[in-house]
């Protein structure tokens, strides 16, 4: 008889959980300006070390060093603060509204507002976005009216989605968004397809999606990579690691084990890991997959490591699966102050504006929510006319809905 | 009038729609190069372009939803999933997203797609290569769901279901593609060529979506089927002297109410009949429906023949499917009461 050792089953566990104190000294943060930026053009079998590296550009002293800096104009970088700004805003003044019972329901992105709105800054405004649902800074970044989303979520007379849909699970052509699913990943190989039809057209307008860490556990995120690859598709498959797929942490989805990045390389994508709470080193990767996807080069997965400072949505309390004060520790720190401090590091910016800016968005917000409010509330009984319900299931109505539209006297 | 076969007539309605629509594209596994498992493809790579009929990997998820990606786009995609029994990956890509994107955007996008893909028995193809699950797709909101019985529908159909502005299952009877089987498997095979609706115009055509055809009048028992089982109902009719009228349904959804009501309420008895299992099949729908507009004109209980309710047997393949004495009995017990 050999000796064998005993089977035993992993379970993987987050490092902390409550009432621990937070620590993540784990995580290695490589120096600011440390990594070469490579040619757009570059073999992806020679990108390999940027899948788990870390592309940084805000040093602790708030300057932007080394090859990655995008090197953009004040005003470019003023303009991506005031949209996190004005993001941050928003979801605060959204989640008050849920707690007081207006809405039914909201998904914040605090702490990781840079993710959205330095991608919808750096490519294109008639790029197409096929979005998760915590992606509204893209939407704020690409201009789309408060009270437009205000009232989808409201589900009122004006909701531009009649009251078929959670808040958040927005849908704006106009602005290059599309409809968001509650199903996870769903969008990824959408995207892709929409990506094909742009080359297949000899069109020069590329994809853009997003997804978290926890869903590239789904097969349509391996499905987006595998045709991404094979067709060569213009498109960026953004991975945002915020650590928490609800109360999951990210080992639950393989990050214990490598870099989301790293996905890419099986497929034969460029994978870059990026700091997702530095709004120059996101702008700067977008750029550089935007231009090598135009190139005709084809796809990029770019994880943007960050963390998401509140719960998944109102309906969960982050106190009970993880530390409390977790995110005051994050050791790449507020997306918002980085960029802010850099601004003001060269002399573009100072406190008193900044406070300007933030009273500015919280006003234009709760004046948002006041305009939204004499429009109606759900609450209230404001909301799309019942027959909205029995529409647009198809382009024409067949005989059995109408039938049930009358039955239901609408 | 050139007479072609079903699969003859599928490849000459995606090479119309091909030439006349170049936002039109069709991909699946197998389906360029080669012209697909079952030939229906054939040709069409080297007659339209690398770009117009291509290969897809073998991931049914990933090519449904690039495709609902380009009909976000503004193009016109054609998929073929190679059996109906390999679709359930892509599954959700269909109920969740094709079936749900004009609806919930509030029609700001939608989704002219069709989905292609061979169904049924018949061809000892055993429990994956066999199946009939036409009625997940029924039970979707948005979604039409088609299944043509003769090479001439099956043109017209999915030519008007590619022009169609919504999603669009269309499932291909595969013991018909070479000929019309009636279910009696110990028989020589038909060629289509001397069946009437053979005979399939070159240029484009139209068969409407939502309208069922009588296959063959009668006036003593509606029969209301489609696909393989429009053929095995005739012959049952024929071989027992039943005047059974045969309705070919041709789109299950949306459901031509009035052609099954006028059917019924003039024979009074009604057969409903597919191959697909029989509990909660799209039979059962077919009964409510008739219960709830013929009930006054029926003179006996509706009969069910189908499947039986297991996965399909690899080597019961005639112990399984719902062949002509099945239905002979089922006409018989209708016309009974």
């Amino acid at each position: 008889m050999r000796n064998r050792s005993t089977l035993s089953l992993r379970i993987p566990q987050p490092h902390r959980r409550p009432g621990d104190k937070p620590d993540f000294s784990t995580i290695a943060i490589p120096p600011a300006g440390s990594l070469e930026r490579p040619a757009t053009d570059a073999n992806h079998r020679d990108l390999i070390p940027y899948a788990y590296g870390l592309i940084r550009v805000l040093n602790e002293d708030h300057k932007a060093v080394g090859a990655w800096n995008p090197r953009l104009d004040p005003a470019v970088l003023i303009k991506g603060l005031r949209d996190m700004v004005l993001t941050r805003a928003f979801d605060d003044r959204m989640v008050r509204v849920q707690r007081q019972g207006k809405i039914s329901f909201y998904v914040k992105s605090t702490g990781e507002e840079a993710t959205a709105v330095a991608f919808a800054n750096a490519i294109e405004k008639n790029d197409m976005c096929f979005p998760s649902y915590r992606q509204q800074g893209f939407l704020i970044a690409r201009g789309c009216p408060l009270v437009e989303m205000m009232c989808q979520c409201f589900s009122n007379a004006r909701d531009p989605m009649k009251g078929r849909q959670l808040p958040v699970l927005y849908s704006f052509r106009e602005y290059g968004y599309f409809t968001i699913s509650g199903n996870l990943g769903t969008q990824a190989p959408q995207a892709v397809g929409w990506a094909m039809a742009s080359a297949y057209k000899g069109d020069d307008r590329i994809a853009v999606t997003f997804i978290g860490e926890g869903t590239t556990a789904e097969g349509d995120f391996h499905h987006a990579l595998n045709f991404a690859a094979v067709y060569r598709a213009p498109v960026i498959l953004n991975v945002v690691n915020n650590q928490w797929a609800i109360s999951s942490f990210s080992g639950m989805a393989g990050g214990d084990e490598t870099t989301f990045a790293s996905r890419a390389i099986g497929y034969g994508l460029p994978g870059l890991r990026v700091d997702g709470n530095d709004y120059l080193a996101v702008y700067a990767a977008a750029q550089w997959a935007a231009e090598r996807a135009r190139a005709n080069l084809g796809a990029t997965v770019i994880e943007l490591f960050t963390y998401r400072a509140e719960g998944h949505s109102t309906s969960d309390d982050p106190s009970r699966y993880r530390p409390s004060d977790e995110w005051r520790a994050w050791p790449l720190g507020d997306p918002i102050d980085r960029l802010k401090n850099h601004l003001i590091a060269i002399g573009a910016w100072s406190e008193k504006q900044h406070q300007a800016l933030i009273d500015e968005a919280v006003t234009l917000v709760r004046e948002t929510q006041r305009e939204t409010e004499s429009i109606g509330t759900l609450a209230d009984g404001s909301r799309a006319p019942v027959s909205a319900m029995f529409e647009d299931v198809f382009a024409e109505m067949p005989w059995h809905i109408a039938e049930q539209k009358k039955a239901a006297g609408a | 009038m050139p007479t072609m076969t079903m699969i003859q007539a599928l490849n000459s309605a995606l090479d119309v729609m091909l030439a006349k629509d170049p936002d039109v594209l069709v991909f699946g596994e197998d389906i360029g190069y080669f012209g697909g498992v079952f030939r229906v493809t054939e040709g069409l790579q080297k007659k339209h372009g690398q770009t117009r009929c291509f290969d897809s990997p073998i991931g049914e998820a990933g090519l449904v939803a690039a495709a609902i990606g380009m009909g976000a786009y503004g193009l016109r995609p054609i998929v073929e999933i190679q059996f109906a029994d390999y679709i359930y990956p892509a599954y959700d890509q269909i109920v969740s997203e094709a079936a749900r994107i004009r609806y919930r955007s509030a029609g700001e996008f939608h989704v002219p797609l069709t989905i292609r893909t061979p169904y049924g028995g018949g061809i000892y193809g055993g429990q994956t290569h066999s199946q009939s699950p036409e009625a997940l797709f029924t039970h979707v909101a948005g979604l039409k769901t088609v299944v043509p019985s003769n090479p001439y529908d099956a043109k017209g159909l999915l030519i008007s279901a590619i022009e169609d502005d919504d999603p669009v299952i269309f499932l291909e009877p595969k013991r018909l593609y070479n000929g019309p089987f009636d279910g009696h498997h110990d028989k020589a095979v038909t060629p289509w060529a001397k069946h009437k609706l053979s005979e399939v115009p070159d240029g484009h055509y139209a068969v409407p979506l939502g309208k069922a055809a009588v296959a063959r009048a009668g006036s003593a028992v509606t029969v209301l089927t489609y696909g393989t089982m429009v053929h095995v109902a005739i012959a049952a009719a024929e071989e027992t002297g039943i005047d059974a009228e045969v309705v070919d349904l041709r789109t299950l959804m949306p459901i031509d109410i009035e052609t099954i009501v006028r059917s019924v309420q003039k024979t009074g008895r009604c057969v409903v009949a597919h191959e697909a299992t029989l509990t909660s099949g799209f039979g059962a729908e077919l009964c409510a429906l008739v219960q709830e507009h013929c009930f006054w004109h029926l003179e006996a209980p509706i009969e069910r023949v189908a499947g039986w309710d297991t996965p399909y047997p690899h080597a019961f393949e005639w112990d399984y499917f719902p062949g002509p004495k099945r239905l002979a009995d089922g006409l018989k017990r209708a016309l009974e009461n």
